[in-house]
């Protein structure tokens, strides 16, 4: 049991990285676009107003991207980036299972429901 | 300033406090914060936006290599999120209610509380193995690799450690960081857990307890790509430098050194927030 405990933490383990590595890329291009296009003085964060609504749901954030809008493609990253813990909840709780440990399936289960409560708003 | 400078400068501060977050394992996001909003002017919601993202970064990235070390442990870590992922939505829910000076003076206590603890002379107590009925129900024991063979533990007071992780969570959805010192706190001290079991699974919840409130974020319109961008790069990139670091230097001294720049900044903060500027 210890054994493929342990397998199954490196596999997590390794997702988890390479996940962040795709996010930060994403996040890169994103951003070498944004520089290309920025001109004028640096934008103004003083004041909140909360970014453009297009940049809040997953849906719009999309549709930034295939219009080759550079905001867009970041959050396309920073949204993968989101992903990866959740992930991990999913392939742990798939582990428990694989074990036949009820109990914390169920524990990981609460886990992806708090989780999915919370992204729920992005819809 | 330029775009782009501006785009630089936050890239290299976030670097910085990435390095410094890693090498006093208080993790970035407790000093992104104060940096972006004291140095540059960001409005605290867009600082804590920025900073959560980054947080996920370090947790997920240095994942990987927590669990070949062997330290933490999954079963307590997924057990404890319960309470640190519901925290973290009420704290997410909080930080849409009430005023940014208020979340500026939280911000600043969080802050010196964590320099304090990370300064602290650390007593490397060993696990303890008495028998805990709630910990033999859950399951909550473990063994960690030592220099002879592998040394057993047993979770204490399980419903305080829980409570502790829930205000973790809480503080960490409604400031934007891992607040990794309560969480090494609720283990540590609370459930009797070897140090390095418990900064190490702390580690491994931060991510998660992090993306139960990016929904939120998200949704508030807190997090800005183009702030967010030089912010997670610069905290991912000097938080891998600095567990390299970690490996070979000698860190006591620049732990004292970052005891006491946090220590300027949590200062500057309750300051500010005091006077209302945040």
């Amino acid at each position: 049991m210890r054994l493929t405990d342990e397998k199954l933490d490196i596999a997590i383990g390794r997702t988890l990285q390479t996940g962040v590595l795709l996010a930060a890329l994403i996040v890169l291009v994103g951003g070498v676009m944004y520089l290309l296009h920025a001109s004028g003085a640096r934008p103004d964060y003083s004041h909140f107003r909360g970014v453009a609504e297009h940049l809040r749901t997953p849906s719009g954030i999309w549709h930034g991207v295939t219009r080759g809008d550079a905001g867009s493609v970041i959050q396309l990253g920073l949204l993968v980036l989101i992903a990866t813990p959740v992930v991990r909840v999913i392939l742990a709780g798939i582990g428990f299972l694989m074990e036949r440990d009820r109990l914390y399936f169920w524990v990981s289960a609460i886990v992806l429901a708090v989780l999915c409560y919370s992204l729920w708003h992005i819809r | 300033m330029s775009t782009a400078e501006f785009s630089g400068f936050i890239f290299l501060s976030s670097l910085a406090a990435g390095l410094l977050g890693s090498l006093t394992g208080l993790g970035g996001g407790v000093v992104i914060v104060p940096v972006l909003t004291l140095l540059f002017h960001v409005d605290i919601r867009y600082a804590i936006g920025a900073s959560l993202v980054s947080v996920i970064a370090t947790s997920s990235g240095a994942a990987a290599a927590y669990v070949r070390e062997g330290y933490s442990n999954v079963r307590i870590g997924m057990f404890l999120e319960i309470a640190t992922t519901l925290g973290a939505v009420l704290g997410a829910w909080l930080t849409t209610r009430v005023p940014t000076s208020a979340i500026g003076f939280i911000f600043a206590l969080v802050l010196l509380y964590s320099a304090f603890a990370s300064w602290r002379k650390k007593e490397s107590h060993t696990g303890n193995i008495r028998p805990n009925k709630l910990a033999g129900l859950l399951r909550m024991r473990g063994s960690f690799p030592v220099a002879d063979g592998k040394e057993d533990y047993v979770a204490q007071r399980i419903p305080a450690g829980f409570g502790l992780m829930f205000s973790a969570g809480t503080l960490s959805g409604l400031l934007g960081i891992g607040s990794g010192a309560v969480k090494v706190l609720a283990m540590d001290q609370a459930m009797g857990l070897p140090f390095k079991v418990s900064t190490t699974t702390s580690n491994f919840m931060i991510g998660v307890t992090a993306a139960a409130s990016a929904g939120i974020y998200l949704s508030r319109g807190y997090i800005a790509p183009e702030l967010a961008m030089p912010v997670m790069l610069g905290v991912l990139a000097g938080s891998l430098i600095g567990a390299k670091v970690l490996v070979h230097a000698r860190v006591n001294t620049l732990r004292l050194v970052f005891a006491l720049v946090i220590v300027a900044l949590g200062v500057e903060m309750l300051f500010n927030s005091v006077a209302g500027r945040l």
